[in-house]
């Protein structure tokens, strides 16, 4: 963009009042130049969707592949609808839904103060770290039966959604209280605090960024351990869905499921990156 | 230093204090039979390459280490732990970024318990003589660099210390600033008669704002000599630091100090 050398005299945000300088021609056309560029780039994202939406609809009216593999979108929409109107839809969704939510938070608590406490006894971090190491590093989801077994068909899916997200949440958290400026901590300690005041005037508070980038990796994981848990043990639910669908074949059942799902995500995630936004801007970064 | 101490003892007192450190591979004896008074009022500089144990001289005052052998007295007391009555300043400001300017210079007086009212009244009293008076509900990512190391000044004197440990509070900041800002800190400290022990690798700095010039060896670090800094062609007033540089006082306080130093040896 050749444009930007010529507006690189930035007015310097710190410490001046806010005063608005006259745009200069050059810099307007700067404006609207990147004003362009986002409405072409908004534009081929929504070209592509409906392009993919009108290349699934067409290729199995065309024979082009099995209908019965992939179904179309207006027979999704028709499942979608009728389940809308009869209320199973938002009661499967409710459940996968509170049962992600509540997975994640009970992740970040736990994983928080696990953290906590190895940052509180760094033998017990030294004793244990190789274990959370390859605890972190083995796939949750091979537990999924050992916890049906043990827990039955609802506690199960909650557990499988902690599971999924502890250990990397410790692991993320762990390393951001130690990243914490030393000096910080020698602050507050030149004004005599208790290693439980460093922890809650210094630790925590600089940790909000690594705490809000955990829970960001953690709302995709939660869902994972959701809808696995559900596919093994559940009666209602989105997962539950999935198997049931594809179990009598009713791809329509299958696919308005998983539209649902990436919905839930999307919203999720929308949901944390602007506590982020809010928070780094909070922050001056 | 005009008047003459109120209580006999001097405010620091450093009595052949060691330091050794510890690591798997090593012993490193950091400081060696370091002996050291500072009298109440005074501004004393201790000097030193990179490594001779300086900062580590300040950590064993403000009695967050303690030393291998020896002992350190503050007004005659044995220092255990720290104390309210010493404020520490590091080179970096330290300003926690998600509590606004006040909140930062309050946090000395929330962790030592002392009365609110009277705390946020003398932060806002010092945010406002030192021009930060618009930015007391401003977060430090507003501020420049000064008024940062400025709020950080204030933060330190809050709690009304009574010894000021400076450890090289102004090596962050870019020449001109630091040369505006040594100015201002030393006026600001000469004013509230507090005692100071500043530490830094940089001569003029030191000739500049102390009284008293301590020079350390390298590693371990040991006192090699002291200066006593007096500027008669500037008049019987003690100059500004800045003023002090153009004193021709300075220029051979500068060269005495360079040659004790060693800097050559170093690679």
């Amino acid at each position: 963009m050749a444009s930007e050398t010529v507006v690189s005299n930035v007015a310097h945000p710190k410490a001046d009042a806010p005063v608005k300088p006259a745009r200069s021609p050059a810099y307007e056309a700067y404006l609207r130049s990147l004003k362009r560029r986002a409405y072409a780039i908004q534009a081929w994202q929504v070209g592509l969707l409906v392009a993919f939406m009108i290349l699934w609809e067409v290729a199995p009216r065309a024979g082009w592949i099995n209908p019965m593999l992939t179904s179309y979108p207006s027979a999704v929409a028709r499942t979608f609808m009728t389940m809308l109107e009869d209320g199973s839809l938002l009661v499967h969704t409710w459940v996968t839904f509170s049962e992600t939510v509540v997975g994640f938070v009970g992740g970040m608590v736990l994983g928080i103060a696990c953290a906590v406490a190895l940052w509180w006894s760094p033998f017990v971090h030294r004793v244990l770290d190789p274990f959370i190491v390859v605890v972190n590093a083995m796939p949750k989801i091979a537990l999924v039966p050992i916890f049906y077994i043990w827990l039955g068909d609802v506690a199960s899916i909650y557990a499988m959604a902690i599971a999924v997200s502890l250990f990397v949440t410790i692991i993320m958290l762990y390393t951001g209280f130690s990243a914490v400026d030393p000096d910080k901590i020698k602050l507050v300690r030149l004004f005599g605090a208790s290693r439980l005041q460093v922890l809650s005037k210094i630790v925590l508070p600089a940790s909000v960024p690594t705490m809000i980038s955990t829970l960001k990796v953690n709302v995709g994981l939660a869902l994972v351990g959701v809808v696995v848990g559900e596919f093994q043990a559940a009666k209602a639910g989105l997962g539950y869905l999935i198997t049931y669908g594809s179990q009598i074949f009713q791809m329509n059942l299958v696919m308005t499921a998983i539209v649902v799902l990436a919905a839930i995500s999307s919203v999720l995630f929308i949901a944390i990156q602007g506590l982020e936004a809010y928070v780094l801007r909070r922050s001056g970064k | 230093m005009q008047t003459p101490a109120v209580d006999a003892a001097p405010v620091v007192a450093i009595r052949d204090v060691m330091l050794h450190y510890f690591s798997p591979d090593r012993e490193t004896l950091a400081l060696s039979n370091i002996s050291l008074e500072v009298e109440r009022g005074e501004f004393v500089a201790i000097v030193g390459s990179s490594g001779c144990g300086k900062s580590t001289l300040l950590s064993l005052i403000s009695g967050l280490i303690k030393p291998s052998r020896g002992d350190i007295f503050l007004e005659g007391r044995k220092v255990a732990a720290p104390s309210p009555r010493v404020g520490y300043m590091f080179q970096k400001d330290t300003l926690l970024e998600w509590r606004s300017v006040l909140d930062n210079v309050l946090i000395g007086a929330e962790l030592l318990g002392l009365d609110k009212r009277a705390a946020r009244k003398r932060a806002e009293d010092l945010l406002r003589r030192y021009g930060l008076g618009e930015f007391l509900h401003s977060l430090p990512h507003q501020l420049s660099g000064g008024m940062r190391q400025r709020a950080a000044l204030a933060r330190t004197l809050c709690p009304d210390p009574d010894l000021l440990l400076l450890d090289e509070p102004f090596s962050a900041l870019d020449y001109q600033t630091r040369l505006a800002l040594s100015d201002e800190i030393a006026a600001i400290l000469r004013t509230e008669k507090k005692t100071i022990i500043l530490v830094t690798h940089d001569i003029g700095e030191a000739i500049s704002m102390a009284d008293r010039v301590i020079v350390m060896s390298r590693r371990p670090g040991r006192i090699k000599v002291e200066h006593r800094i007096t500027y008669p062609s500037a008049g019987p007033e003690r100059p500004t630091p800045f003023e002090a540089r153009k004193c021709p006082e300075f220029a051979s306080y500068f060269q005495t100090i360079w040659d004790e130093l060693d800097l050559h040896e170093v690679q």
